[in-house]
């Protein structure tokens, strides 16, 4: 019976290499590109630990939108600005150190929450288009930011500190250091193993972050958020609120952000006031996807997988690049074209092989429904 | 409680702008009562039940005239939630379930129990984690009152279908409140051994004090299940039945109601077809709703050939199956070749044509003028009313010649618009509809396929759509393959006419046959048609 082989699942081997494309990928770059660069060992490592402190909290608050089914939150970008702006204003204020993190974090979190609720309601106007939408918000939302920072700080919002405005006399600059809390996370307690140099508060507070989120998903939020992602329709009948839950999602995943671009910018130790906060979205989301994620499912060991592998490209491109070709431009060329290239690929891998279940899927249960039913026919046959 | 009747209702009415759909309906349900439910397509069951479940379609079309009296006290649902908190649940024919989540998490979605944490506090109740070893032993329960076998921890989407429909039985049962439970269809999509194990879960239910209403088109089944049986027709209760009472042509009688005899517009011209134009051998259908599970069937070259049935049963899959809209599997025979299933563009090269029951949907572009919509599918697939240019390289549409072929429809089907540069959308719907047949006509069809071709329109424009394929039929000796949900309209037209009952061929009667012949053919009483079948 012809039927019977296409009622065999997939290859397990080709689904794997089909569902993991994009690591598997990377995987085969840094094989081939990590020798090329001549980096050592060390160095490489330190530099990959470097990336992973100061990306993972970022990219971990991606992960609760992605369970209540809203796909990658490119709004994160929002949770940035609200982020830069507690930091512009304890730069400002010249509150330095392990307290001027947390004044800045305490700063932004109700600004986070204000950028995620009016987030959150946008989304759920636009539902199955929430990621091109929340990406479309990131730069709506840039312009106000702009206006707050270029005309209104100095103006409207006082600024002591002559040094971080313009020499006109209002709006911010172009960058500003942030002397006052460089790494200042990070250099609470610093191992040294082997050279390889490993900021032990920061990554607790990324354990905790992830903690949070373990927990998070136990609760019965989390499960209403899960219900909600899986079948909005569904878990209206059973009395979800639906739109809420979708915002709380949105707005724990803002003010995720903001902190996250707070630990992201004091180990760089510099804002670029009108562009840090820009690429933020895309970057974390190539990070995620290129972990293992999908729009649909995300976990945080896709997270640290996604941080490791982008970043280690990034890190041995630009050298074997100079090596190869001569040009360390390369590097960056290839840094842009990876991060959009890896974020289109992905969503339509995903949308393809959306197609391919649910072609498999009909398949399937059509071919059940005519076994039940001739076995039916066949037992009253021989009634 | 004073009142012996756990729902009342009296004298229930609803229209839906100006239609009138349910007229003074008056029903009483015991506790522990099972009451059948059975009526025709559009005899107002859904929109009964939507009223009962507190849908909030119903309240936002205007809500309903008359009162309801649930559990003693007079209640207006305005949404679904309401009357679940009120003690009404709901199974559905489509299942209303996350195919991701096990067995228990179905079951007690969104009335999981929680552990208190002190999170919870400060910010609401849903911080609290969920109580796992609770819920397990709460689907356990419900389960166990069901007395069937279904894993709590197995994956709905893993489950056979009857376990899928015990788990949304078992979580209406968890609801502890619940007191009445309106099953619609819960054994349609159910094999016969699994339908008889949920019919015994409606006793036990039954049995625990809930009262159930059933909605089944299997007779048999209402027949065994139920305290009694009310029949629904036009919008209102025709006859309220006991089991023991009553047989199966009794029931069928008053869904369909009394032939009107000599004075319907009944097809009673007898004529002759003796060349097969279409043989259709052993024909499934992937349409969602409207599954086709092995058809076998002959068109006659020439004749007009009905096909009835109730909604869901899969009449509409035939037409769809064949013209490759949804994925089929069989063997079409057509002039003595087979067509290639699953293959639209061949199929309509080969001298088909389908006026889909989606008429806004697929069937017109509405944004789009008049002649474009009648010559489209005749540009697309015959290359037809096309200017040629460097030997075919580059075509052009060639607009002369469309619009005098709309012009030509527009008279013939007296198409009401201003102009055949007209919008589509701008149409009224039997406007629309005759713009739909003239995209067909226009590919000069050997068979065409017509679904639903009234759905929606008025009265004057339907008697217009059938003319003009009755006239059409006559004229060009076109097959004609017309799917509709009403009967009588079949009545009219074709000279036979094939009743679909859960996805196969119950019987296919001349139009004379009696109304109550009709009637059983879609209550699937395969037998009865058999005397006519062989005329």
């Amino acid at each position: 019976m012809k039927n019977q082989d296409s009622l065999k699942t997939v290859n397990p081997v080709k689904q794997f290499f089909i569902n993991y494309a994009v690591p598997i990928l990377f995987i085969i770059m840094i094989v081939f590109a990590a020798p090329m660069s001549g980096l050592s060992p060390v160095f490489l490592i330190n530099e990959v630990m470097t990336r992973l402190t100061r990306n993972s909290f970022l990219i971990l608050s991606l992960l609760i939108p992605v369970l209540a089914g809203m796909g990658m939150n490119f709004g994160i970008v929002m949770g940035a600005m609200a982020g830069q702006i507690g930091l512009i204003l304890i730069t400002d204020w010249q509150i330095v150190g392990v307290p001027g993190i947390l004044l800045a974090m305490l700063i932004s979190t109700p600004i986070a929450i204000v950028f995620g609720y009016f987030t959150g309601i946008v989304l759920n106007k636009a539902r199955g288009r929430e990621m091109v939408t929340g990406m479309m918000l990131g730069y709506f939302m840039n312009g106000i930011y702009q206006l707050l920072v270029l005309y209104g700080m100095g103006k409207i919002i006082p600024i002591r500190d002559k040094s971080i405005l313009l020499s006109r006399g209002y709006g911010i600059r172009n960058a500003i250091s942030l002397d006052g809390i460089r790494q200042s996370l990070d250099n609470v307690i610093k191992l040294d193993i082997m050279g390889i140099q490993i900021p032990l508060v920061t990554l607790a507070v990324i354990a905790l972050n992830c903690l949070f989120i373990i927990w998070f998903r136990k609760t019965k939020l989390g499960q209403d958020m899960r219900t909600v992602g899986q079948d909005m329709e569904v878990a209206r009948m059973a009395g979800i609120d639906v739109e809420k839950t979708r915002i709380i999602s949105i707005i724990i995943s803002t003010v995720l952000a903001a902190y996250g671009m707070i630990i992201y910018l004091q180990n760089i130790g510099t804002i670029n006031t009108y562009n840090s906060h820009e690429q933020i979205g895309f970057f974390a989301v190539a990070a995620l996807l290129v972990g293992g994620a999908s729009v649909s499912r995300a976990s945080i060991l896709n997270v640290f997988i996604g941080v490791v592998l982008f970043h280690t490209v990034f890190i041995v491109s630009p050298r074997a690049g100079k090596e190869l070709i001569g040009s360390a431009q390369l590097g960056e060329y290839f840094r842009v074209f990876i991060t959009y290239g890896v974020i289109a690929f992905s969503l339509a891998l995903y949308a393809w092989r959306n197609r391919i279940e649910a072609e498999n899927e009909r398949k399937k249960a059509m071919m059940l429904r005519r076994a039940s039913l001739q076995n039916e026919a066949e037992e009253g046959g021989n009634l | 409680m004073k009142d012996k009747f756990l729902l009342r209702m009296e004298n229930v009415s609803k229209d839906f702008y100006g239609n009138t759909v349910l007229k003074n309906v008056n029903l009483n349900v015991k506790p522990g009562e099972i009451v059948g439910l059975v009526g025709e397509n559009g005899a107002g069951k859904s929109t009964l039940m939507k009223i009962i479940f507190g849908s909030s379609e119903i309240y936002e079309t205007g809500g309903y005239n008359g009162k309801i009296i649930f559990a003693g006290e007079e209640v207006n649902f305005r949404s679904s939630f309401d009357a679940l908190q009120a003690g009404i649940g709901m199974v559905h024919q489509e299942f209303v379930l996350i195919p991701g989540y096990s067995a228990t998490e179905n079951i007690l979605l969104n009335t999981e129990p929680t552990r208190p944490n002190i999170l919870a506090e400060v910010f609401d109740e849903r911080v609290n984690t969920l109580d796992w070893p609770e819920m397990k032993k709460r689907a356990k329960e419900a389960i166990g009152l069901l007395e069937v076998d279904l894993d709590p921890d197995m994956l709905v989407k893993e489950m056979p279908v009857g376990h899928r429909q015990f788990t949304e039985i078992a979580r209406e049962i968890n609801r502890e409140s619940t007191k009445l439970l309106i099953m619609d269809e819960p054994t349609a999509v159910l094999t016969e051994s699994e339908a008889d194990v949920v019919l015994k879960v409606i006793k036990k239910i039954a049995s625990m004090g809930i009262a159930v209403i059933f909605i089944s088109h299997r007779l048999k089944e209402i027949l065994t299940v139920c305290d009694y049986i009310v029949v629904l027709r036009d919008g209102e209760i025709q006859k309220e039945l006991r089991p023991a009472e009553t047989n199966e042509r009794e029931i069928a009688e008053y869904m369909v109601g009394k032939d009107l005899g000599e004075k319907s517009g009944v097809n009673r011209e007898k004529r002759e077809f003796n060349e097969t134009i279409l043989k259709i051998e052993n024909l499934w259908v992937d349409m969602p709703g409207e599954q086709v599970n092995g058809i076998s069937l002959e068109v006659k070259k020439g004749e007009i050939l009905g096909i009835g049935g109730l909604t869901g049963q899969g009449k509409l899959g035939i037409a769809n199956g064949i013209m490759g809209l949804y994925p089929a599997e069989g063997r079409v025979i057509f002039k003595g070749e087979e067509l290639p299933l699953n293959n639209t563009r061949e199929i309509l090269n080969r001298g088909l044509a389908f006026v889909s029951e989606d008429r806004r949907g697929i069937g017109l572009l509405l944004d789009q003028p008049l002649n474009w919509n009648i010559a489209f599918t005749a540009m697309q697939v015959k290359g037809e009313y096309l200017k040629n240019y460097l030997g075919g390289l580059i075509k052009w549409r060639d607009d002369e010649a469309i619009s005098q072929l709309a012009r030509e429809y527009i008279e013939r089907l007296n198409i009401k618009c201003f102009s055949e540069r007209q919008y589509a959308r701008e149409l009224s719907g039997g406007n629309q509809q005759k713009v739909c047949l003239a995209k067909a006509f226009a590919l000069n069809p050997e068979v065409l396929f017509v679904s639903e071709p009234t759905r929606g329109i008025d009265i004057g424009a339907k008697k217009l759509v059938l003319d003009t394929l009755r006239l059409y039929n006559r004229e060009y000796g076109t097959t004609i393959i017309i799917t509709s949900s009403e009967l009588e309209e079949l009545r009219t037209i074709s000279d036979r006419i094939a009743i679909i009952n859960e996805g196969k061929i119950a019987g296919i009667l001349p139009p004379t046959a009696d109304r109550v012949e009709f009637g059983l053919l879609m209550l699937g009483k395969m037998e009865t048609g058999e005397g006519v079948l062989n005329e």
